[in-house]
């Protein structure tokens, strides 16, 4: 009888309480930084795609969700000739950006992609493309790999040593 | 048409349209008070506070299907959301808002209380029974039960009051508070007419023939549209009986300081206790069925009985002082 009365008071004192609910779209809730949002694809430092178009996403995909085509420019450098994500089979798991090994795919803290037409939930290379670094300011992919490509020669990327000539006797 | 059917006129009008005007609002008035007392907002985007809301329920219950289940008894399927609805309504008759201020001043006030309410019954068992669903059955098995064994110390529960004052009609009930309310003498009384009248509207923590998690919804399981629409009001009409009925019994009525007319003192007390409801909605969990008949018979019954015994007694011993 007396558990009765305490929780109707204890009830009763909720009124003075502060309301939890976010009024959302006035008021929007405070995301952490890793929030797994809306995808999208970084350039590197000198606003080269980062993308390289290996694949690795689409694999890791687990919905199927991302397609693209891989090409290559004058340079040998690889850059995807589409890239095309569905976002109304997204489940935003993260995994693309685990597998990405140029650190090119993101997710970002933005949720807001209502849309009223179904097909424009399909996002094509220009609506993923930002021009930002995303999480990895400084990283160039192929500034650091040692593969040749156009303007760059085998030995010329950071931290690495000019090939050895395998056929020279000489230290 | 003379002045007197006039007035009569008129009165029926103002509470009936009130009391029909009031019952949805209660919807909104539940749904914000609730949310305040579970640190949420409510509904609070249509129209100032929400209180659209009301509209939209009810435009939505209109257009909504009217499906009558191919399994269900037609007949006695539609009729039994309708008594329900009457009978609340027809109970408000007696109810005097302020002096004079009454359809029918009838001298069997609450006993005609009593018989329209015990006829509530009938609209669970029946719309239970018509709707051939097992679930609605239970729901309605369960309601009969609870309503009727809490319905004998309802009654009961008010035989003090009756009592002492020695009239049926609620205006003199209310007439005899004038020096102290009722629910000082009749302490009691009180607590257990106002538990019955919890399980009489089957409100929470007494919702045990509706029972969502156990039961669907009981007995409106299988009704949709305006017809569960009736059961609403008809729920939300049967707690402002009990509002109004518990305010006039033990609460003074009308009575109260004079810089508020009647009417309104009325209507805050009985507002009071429907908010008390709504609290007791959004503090208290379901008892079990058997925990609830065993409450009520082996508890409450005593109870008021032995309230009736104690005051009939002391009446007596007022009356004629035998030493």
């Amino acid at each position: 009888m007396f558990s009765i009365i305490r929780s109707l008071w204890l009830t009763f004192l909720h009124m003075f309480h502060k309301r939890e609910t976010i009024q959302y779209p006035e008021e929007k809730a405070k995301l952490p930084a890793r929030w797994r949002g809306r995808i999208v694809l970084t350039r590197d430092p000198d606003m080269g795609e980062r993308c390289v178009g290996c694949y690795l996403c689409a694999a890791a995909c687990p919905v199927d969700c991302i397609s693209l085509q891989a090409t290559e420019d004058e340079n040998g450098r690889r850059y995807p000739e589409f890239f095309r994500i569905n976002f109304s089979r997204c489940i935003f798991c993260g995994y693309c950006e685990e597998a990405c090994p140029t650190y090119a795919i993101q997710l970002i803290p933005d949720f807001e992609m209502g849309e009223y037409n179904r097909q424009n939930l399909v996002y094509e290379k220009k609506d993923l493309l930002i021009n930002s670094q995303g999480k990895y300011p400084g990283y160039n992919y192929y500034k650091v790999a040692g593969l040749a490509i156009g303007g760059k020669g085998k030995g010329e990327a950071e931290n690495e040593e000019p090939p050895v000539d395998v056929k020279s006797l000489m230290p | 048409m003379d002045d007197q059917t006039t007035t009569h006129v008129l009165t029926v009008a103002g509470v009936l349209g009130g009391v029909l005007l009031i019952a949805p609002g209660l919807i909104w008035l539940e749904r914000r008070l609730l949310a305040l007392w579970q640190d949420r907002y409510g509904p609070n985007r249509a129209g100032p506070l929400g209180l659209l809301v009301v509209l939209a329920d009810t435009l939505k219950l209109f257009f909504k299907e009217d499906w009558i289940p191919p399994f269900a008894d037609k007949r006695v399927f539609v009729i039994a959301p309708a008594i329900v609805v009457i009978t609340a309504l027809m109970s408000f008759v007696i109810i005097p808002l302020a002096p004079g201020f009454i359809v029918l001043d009838f001298n069997i006030g609450i006993l005609f209380f009593l018989a329209m309410s015990s006829m509530g019954a009938y609209s669970i068992i029946l719309g239970g029974w018509a709707s051939n669903n097992k679930y609605s059955l239970l729901g309605a098995m369960r309601g009969a039960a609870q309503m009727i064994s809490y319905e004998v110390f309802m009654g009961l529960s008010m035989m003090g009051v009756v009592l002492t004052v020695g009239s049926f009609n609620l205006q003199d009930i209310i007439k005899a508070q004038e020096n102290m309310w009722f629910v000082v003498p009749q302490f009691l009384g009180f607590i257990t007419f106002f538990i019955a009248g919890i399980a009489e509207t089957h409100r929470l923590p007494f919702d045990i023939p509706e029972a969502e998690s156990e039961l669907i919804a009981g007995f409106h399981s299988e009704y949709s549209g305006m017809k569960f629409g009736l059961f609403f009001v008809g729920e939300y009409v049967g707690i402002m009986l009990i509002s109004c009925m518990t305010t006039c019994l033990f609460f003074g009525g009308w009575l109260g300081p004079a810089f508020l007319p009647p009417v309104v003192w009325f209507l805050i007390k009985m507002f009071a206790f429907i908010c008390f409801f709504i609290l007791l909605r959004a503090g208290l969990p379901r008892p079990r069925y058997d925990q609830l008949m065993e409450f009520g018979w082996k508890i409450l019954f005593p109870l008021t009985l032995l309230n009736v015994l104690a005051t009939a007694a002391i009446i007596l011993w007022m009356k004629d002082p035998l030493f």
